[in-house]
């Protein structure tokens, strides 16, 4: 490939400067963390409880989404309906809804006061301990594994299925010749990348567990790090936490896991003789699962949005300008990363995933322990939350940005060349034009993601400088409800309307 | 005579290979020739037009252009223009954009410039369309821009690499008129690839046989067609 001196310089450069900052964060933050262990004396009671309990909710959180995800993904593969194409895009949804409006939302359906107690007219119900927990991760991660076996249902040619039709397969024949082999290609993949989400899950766990039986290891670090300030604790965990991510994370290169950010997923399938009633009923289970939370939550909290304390606008402003400034910062370090891909090696690209095998809190806990000394770390909750978000946005960024950047320089980079365009003029006139539309696509996400955020925040931030998520928290944890479903709807419209103008301000139109 | 007076390009004991393909090449091409590359398909014939643009460094030997020693300069730094066989223009781009960069690669175009953009378009016909974008031209109008972006550059060598493959045989002949005639106004040598022996006989005095991994020098286009070597018999 061909290139000119000027633009190797500015990429290697800014290129090696991003690498340096994900190193420093992922690995340079843990060494800190390590430095803090003042003794190994085995693990305590509460360890492998919080090890034990994180591995059995993910677990079981993996297991029943992909279950679940089976006949509803199959159900909307193979049955034609009104609204099919708008209700699998919404299956995209909860990659933006912020957690702590879905946590809500789950409380008005769930709760001790929630719709089904009433309709049911139980006597007690709760949603806080370990069901809660996995509830709201299936709830998450439904969506996810649904919209990932549908690729899988695509993936079976039509003429195979016509061969079935025409040797007179019965479901069971049809089941065991066709769906299971797809099944056994996509399904450990799925399942392990929900897994993983689910072992870094902090927010559910902060809102929905919390005591000795439902408590994540990355809650117990967020636990001894605020109430208890044991340093040594928050190493040990933290380690431990990282043992295991990064474990699943090298697992998961192995094993295929399937990735999908749209496009192709609503190819209908023909076949569809029998099973009416099944897909019947696990689609509208689906729908009503998936969909009642967010109704349930934009019902209740409407009226309430104009009457929303002060404090909250003034933490969603917060969370804006981190929002904004994440995703800049995101969209940059993946631009280097992709043109050191593209342009050098294809292995630059695996630092842009080395957040994957992180966890959020951890890096929080490292750059606490390292500026604490120095700085007081409630003056840079802000950026240090913006830092992380962007980070964390980085991985998925990556796989939107990073083929079309390889298209662009297969299609245009050798008339590019021919043309001497190089540097800014080859960035401004060939490449950014190019890429607007999957940079505005992950733009959106990383926007909706950050703003969403209740994570690293709360670490670092007291109540004077809390994000909306964490203003949230806190209204719920006051049991002042009737605010935080206010705020949740106003976060649900800030994270989709962000999502919404960035996406849509990529696809301002050119022909080609 | 000063070597390379004459000789537009010299290819000197060139060799290239990649992965098991090979291609030896030893010619001279005279000033202002119209020189077409004919040869089966494979046997390196965009190799050939890809050494001389330097899109491709060979292994061994010399490549001049216009007396410089060009073997390790990069396709940028070469004056050489390329027309592809497709993806010569790009498509988020206006047309007077995707011209202007054949003047300066930022676009900053001063009041001279601008004047030798707009005669350019005029030049190939297009006038009235500097402004619509590749996508809503005709494929004849999108060669006709990616000829006057050609013009523009006003460098001495054109290298065709079937550009008007995909056009039908009329509007294809229009165009090698065109190339025929914006060659001989700014005295540019041009190299055509083309798999028509009409094509060439219409425009071409002098051409290339391409075949069995090597490049042959040009003979007398007429001569070639009326008793053609064994390579060429089979292939046409």
């Amino acid at each position: 490939m061909v290139r000119s001196l000027s633009k190797i310089n500015h990429t290697v450069w800014g290129g090696g400067l991003v690498i340096f900052l994900l190193l420093f964060l992922t690995i340079g933050t843990l060494i800190a963390v390590v430095c803090r262990i003042e003794s190994i004396s085995g693990l305590t009671r509460s360890e492998w409880l919080a090890i034990r309990f994180t591995i059995y909710q993910s677990f079981a959180s993996a297991v029943i989404s992909v279950l679940l995800a089976i006949p509803v993904s199959r159900a909307f593969s193979r049955r034609n309906f009104v609204g099919r194409k708008i209700l699998i895009t919404f299956l995209g949804a909860p990659f933006i809804l912020p957690v702590i409006v879905a946590i809500l939302g789950l409380v008005l359906v769930f709760g001790n006061s929630g719709l089904i107690k009433n309709i049911f007219n139980l006597d007690r119900l709760s949603i806080y301990g370990v069901h809660g927990v996995i509830l709201a991760h299936v709830f998450f991660n439904l969506p996810l594994a649904t919209r990932l076996l549908l690729q899988g249902w695509a993936s079976i040619p039509s003429e195979r299925l016509r061969l079935a039709q025409s040797l007179g397969f019965t479901p069971v024949n049809f089941f065991f010749h066709l769906e299971l082999p797809m099944l056994r290609r996509f399904v450990p993949g799925i399942f392990l990348i929900i897994f993983l989400i689910c072992t870094t899950s902090f927010a559910v766990a902060l809102a929905l567990g919390g005591g000795p039986k439902s408590t994540t290891i990355e809650l117990a670090i967020y636990q001894a790090f605020r109430f208890d300030f044991n340093l040594s604790r928050v190493a040990i965990l933290s380690i431990l936490q990282i043992t295991i991510c990064g474990l699943l994370a090298i697992f998961s290169f192995w094993v295929a896991v399937p990735v999908s950010y749209g496009g192709g997923l609503d190819r209908l399938r023909p076949q569809a003789s029998g099973g009416r009633t099944v897909d019947l009923i696990f689609g509208t289970f689906a729908v009503i699962f998936l969909c009642l939370p967010l109704i349930m939550i934009v019902f209740r909290g409407s009226g309430f949005l104009f009457s929303i304390p002060s404090t909250v606008i003034f933490a969603a402003m917060r969370s804006i300008l981190v929002a904004l400034a994440a995703t800049a910062l995101s969209i940059i370090m993946t631009l280097y990363l992709a043109s050191l891909s593209v342009y050098y090696s294809r292995r630059f690209e695996i630092f842009g995933y080395l957040p994957i095998a992180t966890s959020p809190l951890v890096v929080g806990t490292g750059l606490f322990m390292m500026f604490y000394n120095w700085i007081d770390p409630v003056s840079i909750a802000l950026p240090v939350a913006v830092v992380v978000n962007s980070m964390m946005c980085l991985p998925f960024s990556l796989k939107i940005i990073t083929p079309a950047f390889f298209d662009v320089e297969r299609d245009f980079g050798k008339l590019a060349t021919s043309l001497n365009m190089t540097g800014w003029s080859k960035f401004k006139l060939l490449i950014w034009p190019r890429l607007k539309g999957p940079v505005g696509f992950s733009a959106g996400l990383s926007a909706a993601l950050s703003m969403g955020d209740l994570g690293v925040i709360v670490l670092f931030s007291d109540p004077t400088l809390s994000t909306l998520p964490m203003e949230i928290y806190r209204l719920m944890i006051a049991y002042r409800m009737d605010d935080a479903y206010g705020a949740a709807v106003l976060l649900l419209l800030l994270s989709v309307l962000f999502f919404w103008i960035f996406d849509r301000g990529g696809r301002t139109n050119y022909n080609s | 005579m000063i070597e390379g007076e004459e000789q537009i390009i010299i290819l000197e004991k060139v060799e290239y290979s990649i992965n098991g393909f090979e291609l030896s090449v030893d010619l001279r091409i005279e000033k202002y020739a119209k020189v077409a590359i004919v040869g089966p398909s494979g046997a390196g014939k965009s190799t050939l037009l890809s050494l001389i643009s330097g899109f491709i460094v060979p292994k061994k030997g010399k490549i001049m252009i216009g007396g410089e020693d060009v073997t390790n300069k990069k396709a940028n730094e070469r004056k050489v223009t390329s027309i592809f066989q497709d993806g010569n223009l790009f498509p988020h781009l206006t047309v007077e954009q995707n011209i202007g960069l054949g003047i300066k690669p930022n676009l900053k175009l001063n009041d001279e410039q601008r004047e030798r953009l707009s005669r350019s378009i005029d030049r190939v016909g297009l006038s009235g369309l500097a402004r619509r974008s590749p996508g809503s031209l005709s494929g004849g109008q999108q060669s006709r821009v990616s000829l006057a972006r050609a013009l523009v550059r006003n460098h001495p060598v054109l290298l065709l690499d079937e550009p008007f493959s995909a056009l039908g045989p009329s509007l294809k002949s229009d165009m090698l008129k065109l190339v025929n005639e914006i060659s001989k106004e700014k005295s540019i040598t041009f190299l055509f690839v083309s798999h028509d022996p009409q094509d060439i006989k219409k425009v071409c005095d002098l051409s290339i046989v391409v075949g069995e991994g090597q490049a042959f020098s040009p003979v007398d286009t007429n001569e070639l067609f009326k008793n053609p070597p064994n390579i060429l018999r089979d292939y046409l």
